[in-house]
């Protein structure tokens, strides 16, 4: 009698874990399938990967409107779009990382693309697959690292989000009344670390008092997780807040509904805050991709920047991560002094530049090291001091 | 605020959604039908809870017809179920599959639409009492409806003839028909009518709790719902109750963390799962007392009638 019950509580896991990983609906793939005859049309131009491609392939984790990270990255595939008349770009949404999209992106290739964007963390493993399998496609990934030797048509790009979040991070650091700065984070992977050190970082040069109390919601995107983290820190008395995932919204309404204010991250949603909103960090992809594509086009993609794990900062002037606009509570004087810390920092300086301590005391960057940007990757494993709040225990 | 005040008063809040979704669960299933697809019934409620306040300015409307897109969904549970003589499990899952799809598809642009929302509102005198009031009295209306909602479901199943006829069409629908009643029409309305709550459901979960529509924001809201049931024993105080703890399991995280402490939140998502499996075991002989009979005839093949 008593297995009866068993059954339904395991239908119930399974289906909990099919439901974790649904989503998938990669509508967009479709038109990949409409020409697959282009395929010949390669080696007119040179003989490297993507060389001659009349068509470039894009696959986002998520759906393009997101208010967010694959709103700018579908965003940025548009602009490829209107920069290379010539060109069709296939694009897919929803595409999960795992084979799925290793599918998407062979079915691209099939349909003639040989520039291919995985622009998701997680698409860049099928994607190194896909490269290996197709030496003439050139597969870029956005925002992870490939830390074996890099293969000849394979590549990955990102910006140095840290900066435009430490230039935030003054904004706040001058607009808190509390000196508590809130941060709700999905994942402590090394990019959302680096930027809740570089945000405490910002806001710590302008008010040494200050200190962020921070939250994970283990999520990319759950709304209600996210709607109690902010409850809890402005429970904290934090009076800015700010965030790192995929859906922004629901903190945005929040801190503005509790009279608090908003840091902004991944899009402009000042109009979500018109009365709490202080500054942010938006993408501006299209410089970067259209770059990335006019070099394999031309067969010379091999031996390009892109053909490494290559990170455009503000000291190259290519950052595809920008600042977003200011609030209006934010001063002239704040405005200008932000604007000389963004010269510096771009200049000769960083965001790290030491002395740098993590919360136990120990030394991230000595006093006087001004880190380059692959050494502030492999550093931020850690929160700096004046973090409130432990990585999750696992 | 001190941490006990917090988390009970996110406890509330935060079971709020997977209050009535099992409210409407238990429903369903005192009428013979497991609906799996309660998930589905809150991402649609959701969804037009959520646009149709966005469109109309009006969150009641929206209330009204989240309601109504959750119903809509389980309807078609219920043809399947009732009328083609599907399996209810499948079935369950296949609704929510559709409403994933359907609501994925058509929420796309209300993902950045603003619609005027429920927010909280103290309660003169009540929300004065010392922690009594900031955890039960300083809610959204949806919240306060469902307080009305807890006895009255309890009235009704336990106390009413409608109640009475309900659970006999899920316990021995043989009786029913003896005595001159049409079982299908009973179940029907059971199975819409928890589709209908698990859609009011899916629109706290959107336009109270966080004031936003995305794809799939119940993130397994409704799955929880349907354990809550389970050892609830499909007694709507009980439900509350279970409701409120998995709230409360929600809130600990980040009241924890926004105090410095690191937590494993994959963990204390697992909490709802890991109680109600301890519950059936131990209380598993007992708790099979209280099922209705109908619901044995979920895995066979035919329908229940």
């Amino acid at each position: 009698m008593r297995t009866r019950w068993f059954l339904p509580a395991l239908a119930v896991s399974v289906a909990l874990t099919a439901a974790a990983c649904s989503g998938s609906s990669d509508s967009a793939s479709e038109d990949s399938a409409k020409a697959d005859n282009a395929a010949e049309g390669a080696a007119s131009t040179g003989s490297g990967p993507g060389a001659g491609s009349k068509k470039v392939g894009f696959i986002f984790v998520g759906p393009k409107d997101d208010y967010g990270y694959n709103q700018a990255a579908y965003a940025g595939s548009q602009a490829v779009k209107k920069a290379f008349p010539d060109m069709e770009v296939l694009t897919a949404e929803n595409v999960p990382e795992d084979d799925n999209a290793t599918r998407v992106m062979e079915k691209m290739i099939a349909g003639g693309a040989k520039i291919i964007f995985a622009t998701s963390y997680g698409h860049l493993d099928p994607g190194l697959k896909v490269a290996e399998a197709h030496p003439d496609v050139a597969v870029v990934g956005q925002g992870n690292f490939i830390s074996k030797a890099v293969p000849k048509n394979a590549g990955t790009y990102f910006g140095t989000v840290y900066e435009p979040v430490y230039l935030a991070g003054i904004a706040a650091g001058k607009a808190t009344k509390t000196n508590k700065l809130g941060y709700v984070y999905a994942f402590p992977i090394p990019q959302t670390i680096a930027n809740i050190n570089a945000f405490q970082l910002g806001a710590a040069s302008v008010n040494p008092a200050v200190q962020t109390y921070v939250v994970n919601t283990s999520s990319w995107c759950d709304p209600a997780k996210q709607a109690e983290a902010a409850k809890s820190l402005f429970a904290q008395g934090v009076d800015v807040i700010t965030q790192h995932q995929d859906c922004t919204a629901t903190i945005t309404k929040a801190a503005e509904e509790a009279g608090k204010m908003v840091v902004g991250y991944h899009a402009d949603a000042s109009s979500l805050a018109p009365k709490g909103w202080v500054a942010g960090s938006e993408w501006a992809w299209a410089d970067i991709y259209n770059d990335i594509v006019k070099t394999a086009k031309e067969g010379k993609f091999t031996g390009s920047p892109y053909n490494a794990n290559y990170r455009a900062g503000c000291k190259d002037g290519k950052n595809p991560f920008v600042q977003s606009k200011f609030g209006t509570m934010v001063d002239a004087a704040t405005k200008k002094l932000i604007e000389d810390q963004k010269v510096k920092i771009c200049k000769d300086g960083s965001p790290f530049t030491g002395e740098v301590k993590f919360q136990d005391g120990s030394v991230m960057f000595k006093a006087g090291e001004v880190p380059d940007y692959a050494a502030i990757e492999k550093a931020n494993t850690k929160f700096v001091k004046g973090v409130v709040g432990e990585l999750p225990k696992n | 605020m001190t941490i006990v005040t917090e988390v009970f008063t996110g406890g509330i809040r935060g079971g709020t959604s997977i209050l009535y979704a099992a409210l409407g669960e238990s429903v369903s299933e005192r009428a013979g039908v497991v609906n799996l697809g309660t998930e589905g019934s809150m991402l649609a409620g959701a969804l037009a809870g959520y646009a149709v306040a966005a469109e109309t300015g009006h969150p009641w409307l929206g209330a009204f017809a989240g309601a109504v897109a959750g119903g809509l969904l389980a309807l078609v549970h219920a043809y399947m179920v009732l009328s083609r003589g599907a399996n209810q499990l499948a079935s369950g899952l296949v609704v929510l599959f559709l409403g994933l799809g359907l609501t994925s598809l058509f929420g796309v642009t209300y993902v950045q639409a603003v619609a005027p929302t429920f927010s909280p509102v103290a309660i003169p005198g009540l929300s004065a009492i010392p922690f009594i009031g900031p955890v039960f009295f300083e809610q959204d209306p949806l919240v306060y409806l469902s307080y009305a909602l807890v006895p009255l479901l309890s009235w009704f199943l336990f106390r009413s003839r409608w109640g009475v006829l309900l659970r006999a069409s899920g316990e021995r629908s043989e009786v029913l028909v003896a005595h001159g009643h049409r079982v299908r029409p009973i179940q029907y309305a059971a199975v819409v009518g928890g589709g209908m709550l698990a859609g009011l459901g899916g629109v706290h979960l959107s336009t109270a709790y966080t004031k936003a529509w995305f794809e799939n924001m119940a993130v397994g809201r409704g799955f929880v719902a349907v354990a809550v049931v389970m050892f609830a024993s499909r007694r709507p105080i009980r439900v509350a109750g279970g409701a409120y703890l998995f709230g409360a399991a929600l809130a600990l995280s980040p009241a924890l963390q926004a105090r410095g402490f690191g937590i494993n939140q994959f963990a204390l998502d697992a909490v709802p799962y890991v109680v109600t499996l301890v519950v059936l075991i131990v209380f598993g002989r007992r708790q099979l007392r209280d099922v209705p009979e109908g619901l044995s005839k979920v895995f066979d093949a035919q329908p229940t009638r």
